[in-house]
């Protein structure tokens, strides 16, 4: 090891700039949820202090959960977001796999136009979505979401596992086909477990954005029992906006669950990021 | 094969993807395009041609809004590559470097911003920077700084770039995941070369590591670009459809989204809205087009 890569001094440095960075990312955070635990007046007497004895309140735990129906909205993302899951690995390997595994015409110029989907936002389509929603009566149901986030997922889907799909070897395959397997057979008993890392790196890039989209919940499904938990925490905060222990309580208990997530997740996340997925 | 035999198998794996993504994204896609060449008239649905867009860029009622709208997106696009990108790059950078303890640790907590949703993001930093909390001014005052305070979030001047820097503090993780991958793909072998002739540290990364990871800034701008023309959640959580103070933190997503439903006294247009998609469709897609064929093709990449 060199020298100058490891003077002691650099490494203090390093720590640093890295803890301090650290502090700055983590502060809001910590700062909401210690204060979601107090009564009124501590919240603004001393707001950077941890909650004690004296100061520990759960009255706006209580406000929300009276006021807002934030198990329904729970539940409401979490079937908009494992459905759409569901919906992206399963039609996104299928089409990856025809991708990559046959020759036919029209492969490159199918591939291409899935692909234009990864750098052109949805979002730019929602008049014409919204319209096609009322048309078929799907507005406020949580398959107008579940549809949209599919279409937006599909592209760069098919674009991860098609590149992993191309790795699985042909040998095996062809084995397959030898044994007098179908190429349904093939694809879901051989293809689908070998491209099973792919997929989850699939699975935790589309869960994020899903769950704390804002705008189409907003537009496609902004009826009570429909809405996701993202959408019923914005108007729910909207509402009580000058209660400050209910604001605090319900912006804790929407970063829950996508913290609880990460933490379950997190490596994956990160290795897929870093293993070169998004090139 | 059989030429004559339609290989069935091919065109079930294929037509759920194709079917959805038709349907629900590139149909929409062009449907909205369509729809921005047509006005309502008297309940009726009139093809008016490019009509909408000469109202958008050049009627003085609309042209102010688009325009203010326009440029207060290319300073958020602006902020967000001079002060997520470098502190980004820089974080990589630190987090690469071998042998350095708790990298892992750092990493997960410096990305957790990114995976809270506008909403929360949006409402938080309103509570620590409002005047009637005092947080900010607070810490301020520890420093020595109280005079600097100001209720940025309602001030004209600094709103915009308040929001733009919150959503910077939200999304460092991304540049910073990225270029960390592209930092690790860097051989042992060329650093230690660089080490042998004398360089080492900062101009190691200056001379060697940044001309290596220039395809990856390229990938993260091109992303920052997008993502920014498309943004609309965090202006709408934190100072609502309005995008106030006085439409100084309006960007092209929040203008679409009030032209398209209406607010207060005017009533939503459609045909107005889709106009504006279509501006934004068009500027997504200059940005893209640049990218792909000004500089991505122009980078030289160097084989590792």
């Amino acid at each position: 090891m060199n020298k100058a890569r490891s003077n002691p001094l650099n490494t203090v440095m390093m720590h640093g700039a890295l803890i301090l960075y650290t502090l700055i990312a983590l502060f809001p955070v910590f700062i909401i949820i210690i204060n979601s635990f107090k009564e009124r007046r501590s919240i603004f007497r001393e707001p950077l202090a941890l909650p004690n004895s004296e100061s520990f309140s759960t009255i706006g735990y209580e406000t929300v959960m009276k006021q807002g129906d934030f198990f329904l909205y729970f539940q409401n993302s979490m079937i908009v977001t494992v459905a759409t899951l569901f919906f992206v690995l399963l039609f996104g390997a299928m089409a990856a796999y025809a991708l990559s595994e046959y020759r036919f015409k029209g492969n490159l110029l199918m591939g291409l136009y899935l692909a234009l989907g990864i750098m052109i936002p949805i979002r730019i389509g929602t008049v014409a979505i919204l319209d096609m929603m009322v048309a078929t009566g799907l507005v406020n149901t949580l398959w107008a979401l579940i549809l949209v986030y599919t279409a937006q997922g599909l592209p760069l889907a098919v674009f991860i596992l098609s590149e992993f799909m191309r790795q699985v070897s042909d040998d095996l395959k062809n084995a397959g086909r030898i044994d007098g397997l179908s190429e349904y057979t093939i694809f879901f008993r051989l293809v689908v477990p070998l491209v099973r890392p792919a997929m989850a790196t699939v699975a935790v890039f589309n869960m994020i954005p899903i769950w704390n989209d804002l705008w189409f919940p907003l537009i496609l499904a902004p009826a009570e029992e429909t809405k996701t938990l993202t959408l019923g925490s914005q108007v729910f905060i909207g509402q009580f906006v000058t209660d400050w222990n209910a604001v605090l309580s319900a912006l804790s208990m929407a970063i829950l669950p996508v913290l609880v997530l990460y933490v379950i997740f997190s490596r994956q996340l990160i290795r897929g990021i870093t293993s070169g997925a998004v090139k | 094969m059989n030429k004559a035999r339609i290989r069935w198998h091919i065109l079930v794996f294929l037509a759920p993807a194709v079917i959805v993504y038709s349907a629900v994204m590139v149909f929409p896609l062009f449907n909205t395009l369509r729809l921005a060449l047509y006005s309502r008239v008297d309940q009726e649905r009139v093809f008016v041609g490019l009509e909408n867009f000469r109202t958008l860029f050049f009627d003085p009622i609309w042209s102010e809004q688009f325009w203010n709208a326009l440029g207060n997106n290319f300073w958020f696009f602006i902020v967000h590559m001079l002060v997520q990108n470098p502190i980004g790059i820089a974080l990589a950078a630190l987090l690469s470097h071998p042998r350095l303890r708790f990298a892992a640790l750092y990493r997960s907590a410096i990305f957790i911003p990114t995976i809270l949703s506008f909403v929360i993001v949006g409402f938080a930093w309103k509570l620590i920077l409002s005047p009637i909390w005092g947080i900010a001014p607070g810490m301020l005052d520890w420093v020595g700084l109280k005079s600097l305070y100001a209720p940025w979030l309602g001030k004209e001047e600094y709103a915009l770039t308040t929001l733009a820097l919150v959503s910077v503090w939200q999304f460092i993780g991304i540049p910073m995941m990225l270029i960390y991958a592209a930092l690790l793909t860097i051989p042992e072998e060329i650093l230690e070369a660089g080490e042998v002739d004398g360089i080492t540290g900062l101009s190691a990364f200056w001379k060697i590591k940044l001309p290596l990871i220039l395809p990856s800034i390229g990938i993260i701008s091109i992303l920052t670009f997008v993502g920014n023309f498309n943004a609309f959640d965090l202006i709408y959580a934190a100072q609502g459809a309005l995008a106030g103070p006085d439409f100084s933190t309006d960007i092209l997503g929040t203008f679409m989204y009030r032209t398209f439903f209406g607010f207060q006294l005017q009533l939503g247009d459609p045909h107005m809205g889709s106009a504006i998609a279509g501006a934004m469709f068009a500027i997504i897609l200059i940005g893209v087009c640049i990218y792909l064929f000004g500089i991505q093709t122009r980078m030289r990449r160097y084989q590792l």
